[in-house]
């Protein structure tokens, strides 16, 4: 009874703070909005007994806002909040775009005839995960791993105003690198 | 707590971050609007291996690429505004039409 009603005020904390995010005017509010969404889904991921995905949620989730925080800042013309602010195109057509898909969604949820449960819940969630991720289901930690890798270097490459190969020459072998202001001493 | 509430809070997610995805004309308000939808797809993971298959680990495991597809493309998207905004002081989707195809 109890897990019920944290699991039902937890599901509206996360929706509403979910729709604040795009009603709020600052961004430093809308991203912490945001996160107050994914923390209630971590909490309710905790009354689905799977403790290791919540918290990795909860952490993850609080650090990649924070980080969000200060790009949010540093790209919007109204940080802080002080003046009203909507920058949206196609309200209508959205509105109904997300209404729609929650009305499919949830018509499918309540009508479908769900399959009974299938066998019994492990005494521990975060051992089932860790056995598989480790045995049957290594492929997929070994493709999660290298996209990882393959996000570092073309984050790297895309964030990066001018790299060696822009002051060098695609060879490497200027004499002197091309700086749009030369630096160095007189030679 | 059964299986079609939380399904339907996921449901919501999805819904609102739908919106928020077509609605929002800055770009990093887009990615907050991606990032709710699969946060949705996190929860209907989580109430799948709860209340349908709880003896197999497939469905914890696409919460674990759920986790990763957000991460990703947190990174990607910002590092795409950033390489964007340099080259072109484009902050808004509406200015980068020319990226559409």
């Amino acid at each position: 009874m109890l897990t019920d009603v944290a699991v039902v005020t937890l599901g509206v904390l996360a929706v509403a703070a979910g729709a604040a995010v795009f009603v709020v005017d600052s961004m430093a509010r809308a991203t912490f909005a945001l996160l107050a969404s994914f923390l209630a889904a971590a909490g309710m991921l905790l009354a689905l007994d799977l403790v290791y995905v919540a918290v990795v949620t909860a952490l993850m989730m609080t650090i990649e806002m924070v980080v969000m925080a200060v790009f949010m800042i540093m790209f919007m013309m109204n940080p802080a909040g002080l003046m009203p602010m909507t920058m949206v195109h196609n309200v209508r057509g959205s509105v109904v775009v997300g209404a729609g898909v929650f009305a499919v969604l949830t018509t499918g949820i309540w009508t479908i005839d769900w399959p009974e449960r299938d066998g019994r819940r492990p005494a521990d969630a975060t051992r089932q995960l860790g056995e598989t991720i480790m045995g049957g289901h290594m492929l997929v930690m070994l493709v999660v791993g290298i996209a990882l890798f393959a996000t570092i270097i073309s984050g790297t490459v895309l964030a990066t105003h001018r790299g060696r190969y822009d002051r060098f020459g695609p060879e490497l072998d200027g004499e002197r690198p091309d700086d749009p202001v030369p630096g160095g001493l007189p030679r | 707590m059964t299986l079609e509430i939380v399904l339907t809070v996921a449901a919501a997610l999805i819904g609102v971050g739908l919106f928020g995805a077509l609605s929002q004309q800055s770009i990093v308000m887009v990615m907050m609007g991606l990032e709710l939808v699969v946060n949705g797809v996190l929860l209907a993971g989580g109430a799948a291996w709860y209340f349908l298959t709880p003896a197999l680990p497939d469905a914890q495991m696409l919460i674990v690429v759920a986790l990763v597809v957000m991460a990703v493309e947190m990174v990607m998207g910002f590092a795409a505004t950033i390489a964007i905004y340099r080259a072109r002081q484009v902050d808004m989707v509406d200015m980068a039409e020319d990226l559409n195809g």
